[in-house]
C-alpha cells in the first residue's frame, strides 16, 4: 500500500469525527487530530479503533498515545502493516 | 478486586445529584443497579408545571451513574488499582419509551461493548417495576483521574 492510498483511507475514517471540513480538505502529514481537526479524546479512540478494523492491525497503548497527528498515524499504520508482513 | 460498597463510596456525587441506591451486580461485562425517584425531588416542581414527570436528562444521568460510572470505576480498579478514577461522559444516544413518574423505582442494566484506551462504551437499558423498558441506548465515557477534563 502506498502512502497516498493509506492517507486517503485514513481521511475517510477521520471524516466521520470532524466538523472542520476545511482542515479535512487540506489534510496532510502535519494535520493535528486535536488542534486542526478538533477531534476530542473520546473520538480519537474511535479513530484508532476504526484504523484497527480498516487495516486489520492492532494498535497498542504506546502507539495510541503517539497517534496525535496524521504523520504519526501513517508511520504507526505502516509499521504495523510491516510487522504483519502486509505492506 | 473492588466490591459493590467500595464502588458506591467512590462515586463522586451526592444529593441532590446522586442517582444510585443499590448496585445489584457488577463484573467486567456490565453492571445492574436500582434507584427510586423520591417524589420530593426538586425538578418535579418545574418538569412539568402541575404534571411531574422525570426529565429525560435525569433518566440518562441515572443510567450513566449506574451503568457506566460504576462500571468504569470497577474496570479501572480491575486494571490499575492506583489513582482514583472518574468517568467523564462523552456521548449519549438514548431512546425514551415510557414516562417515569415521581416515586417510581427503576432498574438499570448495562453491558460493556468495549473498554479500550480508557474509553468505555456500553449499552444501557432502564426498566420500571412492571418490567417495562422505559429507555435504552448507548453511552460512552472516558476514564480520567480528574473531574474537570
Amino acid at each position: 500500500m502506498n502512502k497516498e492510498e493509506l492517507l486517503s483511507r485514513l481521511k475517510v475514517i477521520v471524516s466521520n469525527y470532524t466538523q472542520n471540513k476545511e482542515a479535512l480538505d487540506s489534510i496532510n502529514e502535519d494535520t493535528d487530530f486535536l488542534k486542526d481537526l478538533k477531534i476530542n479524546s473520546a473520538n480519537l479512540v474511535d479513530v484508532v479503533l476504526d484504523v484497527e478494523e480498516e487495516f486489520g492491525i492492532e494498535i497498542d497503548n504506546l502507539s495510541m498515545e503517539k497517534m496525535l497527528n496524521v504523520r504519526a498515524a501513517v508511520e504507526i499504520i505502516e509499521t504495523k502493516l510491516h510487522e504483519a508482513g502486509r505492506e | 478486586m473492588m466490591n459493590k460498597q467500595e464502588i458506591l463510596e467512590k462515586l463522586p456525587y451526592s444529593a441532590p445529584f446522586l442517582f444510585v441506591d443499590d448496585l445489584l451486580t457488577i463484573d467486567e461485562n456490565g453492571a445492574t443497579g436500582t434507584y427510586t425517584f423520591n417524589k420530593d425531588l426538586d425538578f418535579y416542581k418545574g418538569h412539568f408545571k402541575d404534571h411531574p414527570v422525570t426529565p429525560g436528562v435525569i433518566l440518562t444521568e441515572t443510567m450513566a451513574q449506574i451503568g457506566m460510572v460504576c462500571l468504569g470505576i470497577y474496570l479501572s480498579g480491575y486494571i490499575d488499582s492506583g489513582a482514583s478514577s472518574h468517568v467523564m461522559l462523552t456521548s449519549t444516544a438514548i431512546d425514551f419509551m415510557k414516562p417515569v413518574f415521581p416515586g417510581e423505582k427503576v432498574t438499570v442494566v448495562s453491558e460493556k461493548v468495549y473498554f479500550r484506551f480508557k474509553k468505555l462504551h456500553c449499552k444501557v437499558e432502564m426498566k420500571n417495576e412492571a418490567g417495562e423498558v422505559v429507555c435504552k441506548g448507548t453511552l460512552s465515557g472516558m476514564v480520567t483521574t480528574k473531574l474537570n477534563g
